[in-house]
Formats: structure tokens, C-alpha cells, sequence
């Protein structure tokens, strides 16, 4: 009994999946041309030589996308424990915050975040 | 409790702000080139004084964070041969990289970060702390092995040492899981006190033996050395230079700490892997270097062939043998500084030249520059009346005190075969063939350093200035 909500959901999920799948079979105006058959990969051609060379801006769009995700990799047990972790913890992950804004407002000035 | 904990590795945050500082300052600034050479000499002043504030603080231990960071007189004594070294290396490199185009602040500010990683690996209570004083040295030195952007050499010997350093990492760090698996801990005293009371397990011994492997990448130890000529050769020579000196004391420190802290107790457990990495090293460094061009990549067999010998006094597994480390790393910094003090003003109208040949004959053209190398080299070599020796003597008799007399004997012929090739450059500048040859001169700083250097290996003969009863009192904070 405990798990009906579970339930209600399961079939509510499959119900809108199917609802929107049948509306987009019935409703929807058909016109396709082979770009839009082909499949699609972001950014690059689907069927290529894999050791292609790129942009080496996007290596560094990576790498500080890497940065800020482990960042909110951090903040989320941090914000879990907060009730447990005191003012020590609050203010460790303040000056980590800290630090890191160190390395944003470096990069921002040195111009990493523009793309041209 | 938190300003206790602070007190203590004071010197670390400071040098972490003010490399976060320099950074923003540097940043902001209208005039970079004016900026960038207050910045470095303000990084190498700081070094200087912070080297003397943590020589002169007060004896004994104190730890911080739950044991996690320890300040020892192991700990001091290291970083005060680390600041001190990485402050010549600075100020000699300013000039290099002025002619050069590449001064930057960047490069003062990540040395000085690499600074507070290593201060942290020498401190380190704890496998966690270890680990992160290691990436953050590793990190700041991948970044300024390929400081030379336009160079393909140097940004080839910053991926190459990033990908194998990263190779390192992985294996110490899996080290580090099983030690942590097979104890249920992080902290070395609680690994030592399960090590007493239980012993060394088959999966503890597997962790110490991925542990051992990862430093011994760090310290450039034979057979895990293949990084360090490319390396060497590729990085621009003040980076070489600063290479050669801070992160090799801050890796062998590092190394003894973990195996005298964590593995105290199980000595002949980790001796045999120890011995093994020193006669690899001592020979692979020895034979290899012979056949050498460039200098720099002489240096860099050079740097595993002195490893092997610094690991040597690991190996004995003592309160003498850490002694003598410590011993042999303060001198091996001393000669290091004042031989790439040379190499740094190895020109030919203007252009570095860095092949050995190019010293025919240099005694006619510069006598005392001439000298002070050649004295540098006789030291390197360990011939008898130089300071070089008894850094070599010390870890011999280490080694023969603690019963591995055959390790000792392996030490002296490798030492011979190694003689050959600092013997040759002598050679070369004495009665070599007159080659066209270097021909630039050398700023008043930069000969302060060498002949620094080359005075402190004759003079230290009377009484090694008195680092050897440091060091031992260093070395006993460090046995239990």
C-alpha cells in the first residue's frame, strides 16, 4: 500500500510518454530533408574521422566547466550536513568559495571567457 | 582548537595568499613586465624569510587538523632546504626569462604555489594530506614545464610529464585505497599502530608497494625515471634548474615520512623494494648519463643517479640513515643551484647552448667560471676533499651501520662509473678540443651563486656548516 504513490506515478510517466509520442505522430507537420533524418551529434559530424582536430577554446571551456562542477559536487554534502557541520564548516566552504573566485576573476580578466 | 590549528601551518596559508595575491595583482595591472619582476623578486624575498622564520621557530612537534599536517623538525628542515633553494633558483631565473620573453607572473605565483604543495607533502599526518600537497605541487610544476608556449620541446615535456605524473598519482593513490582498505585508516600513526599490532598483511604490503611506486615516480628513482630526461631537456633551464632542487627534497621527504611514520615497524618490509630503487637508480643514472650531448639532460641522469643515493639512506631504514638523507639532499641543492647558475649563461651571442662539447677549452675563455664548475663537478662526483663526498660517505656508512654492506659496495662502483662523466666535462673545459664556444658573460647575481656554491663545497669540509647535527636532530623527530 505504501508504495502507490510509485505507482500512480509509473503510469502516469508511461501514459505522458505515450500521450506525447502518439500527438507527435498524429498532429505534427511532416516534411523531412536527409539533414534532418541524419543523426545528429553536437558540434561535429556524426561519421568522421575520429582524431580530428577542434578548437582548442572548447578544451578550455572544458576544462573550467570541470572546475565549477566539481565545485557544486562540493556544495551538495555541504548543504546536506549543513544543520551538522557548525560555523567551521560554513566558513571552510566560504573560503573555498573564496579561492575559487580567486581563479574566476583571473580568468575572466586574462579574457578565457571570451570566445573571440 | 582552530587557532591552534592554524598557528601551525601559518606559513602555508600565508604563502597560499599571498600567491592568490600576486595573482590578482598581477592581473589587474597596466604594467606587466614592471609588475611581473616585483612579483618575482617580492616570491623570492618572501622564501628567503620565511626560510629563516621556520629554521628559527622553536623546537618540537606540533600537529594540526587531527594529526593530518605535522610540524616536526623532519618537516623544517625540509622546507627551509626547499624555500631556501627555490629562492635561489628564482632569482637566478629572472634574467633567462627576461631575455626570453617569459616573464610573467604566472611564474612566481605557481612556484610559489608548487611552495605550499610541497611544504604540505614534507608536513603531511595523513595519506588525504599527503595527496593533496602531492597534485598540488604536480599540478603548478606540469603548468610551468610548459611555460615556453611557443616551444614544442617544453609543451612536450609538460604533457609528458602531466600524463606519466598523472600515471603516478593513479598508482599511489590506489596505493593509498588498499593501505586504507587493509587498516581502516588515513592517518599514519594509525596505520603504524595497526602495522605493530597486527602486522603487515598481504594486501597492506600490496597498498605499501603501489605507494612506494608512485614516490619513487616523484623522485625520479630508476625504474620509474623515463620522464625525467625529456623533462629536464624540454623545460625551459630556470623551471630545469628549479626542478632539480625544491621538489626533489620535498619527494624524498615525503618518501621517508611515509615509510618512517606509517611503516616504521615494518622496516624490512619495504628495505628490499628500497635497495632495489637505489642500485637501479645509481647505475641506470650513472651508465645512461656517458652517453649525454646536452647538458641538461645530464643533469637529469645526474638527478637519478644522486636519487639513488639519497634513497640509499632511506633504505637503511635508521635514525642515521634519515640523517643522512637529509644530509645528502641540503648538499645536493647546493651543488644543483650553482651548476644551473652556470648552465643559465651557457650562450653564444645571446643563444642559449646547452651541448657539452661547446665547453672546449672553456678555461681560456672564463678561468673562473671554469673553476667554480669544475669544482662543482669534482663535488657531484664525490672525490674526497669536497663537501659532494661526505654527503656520500654519510649515506655508505648509513648503509653499512644498518647491515647492507653489499648495497654499499654497489654505491661505490656506481659512484666511479658516474665519475667518468663529470670528470669528462672538467676534461673538456681543461684540455679539450678549442670548439666554438660560449662566449656570453655572466651577470655579478648569477656568479654570486656559483662561486657561492663551489666556495660552500670547500669550505663546508671543516664542519658542513653544521647541517649535520640539524639534520640529526631532524632525523630523530621523525623516529619514534
Amino acid at each position: 500500500m505504501e508504495y502507490l504513490p510509485i505507482l500512480i506515478f509509473l503510469g502516469l510517466a508511461i501514459a505522458l510518454g505515450l500521450i506525447l509520442i502518439l500527438a507527435a505522430v498524429i498532429v505534427a507537420v511532416k516534411n523531412p530533408d536527409p539533414e534532418k533524418v541524419s543523426a545528429y551529434e553536437c558540434g561535429f559530424d556524426p561519421f568522421d574521422d575520429s582524431r580530428m582536430r577542434f578548437d582548442v577554446r572548447y578544451y578550455l571551456v572544458a576544462i573550467l566547466f570541470i572546475i565549477f562542477d566539481l565545485e557544486i559536487a562540493f556544495l551538495f554534502p555541504w548543504a546536506t550536513a549543513f544543520q551538522d557541520i557548525g560555523l567551521l564548516g560554513f566558513w571552510s566552504m566560504i573560503v573555498f568559495l573564496g579561492v575559487l573566485t580567486v581563479g574566476f576573476a583571473y580568468e575572466w580578466k586574462k579574457g578565457a571567457l571570451e570566445w573571440d | 582548537m582552530l587557532s591552534n590549528d592554524i598557528s601551525v601551518i601559518l606559513p602555508e596559508l600565508l604563502l597560499a595568499v599571498f600567491a592568490m595575491a600576486s595573482l590578482m595583482i598581477g592581473v589587474w595591472s597596466k604594467k606587466q613586465e614592471a609588475v611581473s619582476n616585483l612579483i618575482l623578486w617580492a616570491t623570492a624575498i618572501i622564501f628567503v624569510v620565511f626560510g629563516a622564520w621556520i629554521g628559527l621557530s622553536p623546537e618540537g612537534t606540533s600537529t594540526a587538523f587531527n594529526g593530518a599536517f605535522v610540524n616536526d623538525g623532519f618537516a623544517r628542515f625540509s622546507k627551509v632546504v626547499m624555500l631556501w633553494g627555490g629562492a635561489s633558483m628564482m632569482v637566478l631565473s629572472r634574467d633567462y626569462l627576461l631575455k626570453n620573453d617569459l616573464l610573467k607572473y604566472e611564474y612566481p605565483a605557481l612556484i610559489t604555489l608548487a611552495m605550499v604543495g610541497m611544504m604540505m607533502m614534507v608536513s603531511a599526518g595523513d595519506l588525504m594530506a599527503l595527496y593533496m600537497g602531492l597534485e598540488l605541487q604536480s599540478l603548478s610544476l606540469y603548468v610551468i614545464a610548459a611555460f615556453r608556449r611557443d616551444s614544442l620541446r617544453s609543451t612536450e615535456a609538460g604533457l609528458k610529464y602531466f600524463v606519466l605524473g598523472a600515471l603516478s598519482s593513479g598508482l599511489l593513490l590506489y596505493g593509498a585505497s588498499l593501505v586504507y582498505g587493509y587498516t581502516g585508516t588515513t592517518s599514519f600513526t594509525a596505520i603504524s599502530s595497526v602495522v605493530t599490532l597486527e602486522g603487515v598483511s598481504l594486501g597492506l604490503l600490496f597498498g605499501l608497494v603501489f605507494l612506494a611506486t608512485g614516490m619513487a615516480f616523484k623522485v625520479s628513482a630508476a625504474p620509474f625515471h623515463m620522464w625525467t630526461p625529456d623533462v629536464y631537456e624540454g623545460s625551459p633551464t630556470p623551471v630545469t634548474g628549479f626542478f632539480a632542487t625544491a621538489p626533489k627534497v620535498a619527494a624524498a621527504a615525503m618518501f621517508a615520512r611515509v615509510l618512517f611514520d606509517a611503516f616504521g615497524e615494518a622496516v624490512s618490509d619495504w628495505q628490499q623494494i628500497l635497495v632495489f630503487l637505489s642500485i637501479a637508480s645509481m647505475f641506470l643514472g650513472s651508465i645512461a648519463a656517458i652517453g649525454q650531448k646536452n647538458i641538461k639532460r645530464l643533469m637529469a641522469y645526474s638527478s637519478i643517479a644522486h636519487m639513488g643515493f639519497a634513497l640509499m639512506g632511506l633504505a637503511a631504514g635508521t635514525e642515521e640513515g634519515a640523517q643522512s638523507l637529509l644530509i645528502y639532499l641540503a648538499i645536493y641543492v647546493t651543488m644543483n643551484v650553482g651548476v644551473f647558475a652556470f648552465i643559465l649563461n651557457m650562450e653564444r651571442d645571446g643563444r642559449p647552448i646547452l651541448s657539452i662539447d661547446s665547453l672546449g677549452m672553456y678555461s681560456r675563455v672564463a678561468p673562473g667560471r671554469a673553476l667554480a664548475l669544475a669544482i662543482l663537478m669534482f663535488s657531484l662526483a664525490g672525490i674526497p676533499p669536497l663537501v659532494g663526498f661526505f654527503g656520500k660517505f654519510y649515506v655508505l656508512s648509513a648503509a653499512v651501520d644498518a647491515g647492507l654492506i653489499w648495497l654499499a659496495v654497489a654505491g661505490v662502483i656506481a659512484s666511479v662509473i658516474g665519475a667518468y662523466y663529470y670528470l669528462r666535462i672538467i676534461f673538456l673545459m681543461y684540455f679539450g678540443e678549442q670548439t666554438e664556444g660560449l662566449n656570453g658573460t655572466m651577470p655579478a647575481a648569477h656568479w654570486v651563486f656559483l662561486g657561492g656554491a663551489a666556495a660552500a663545497m670547500v669550505l663546508g669540509v671543516y664542519n658542513l656548516f653544521g647541517v649535520e647535527s640539524i639534520a640529526g636532530i631532524a632525523a630523530a623527530t621523525l623516529i619514534h
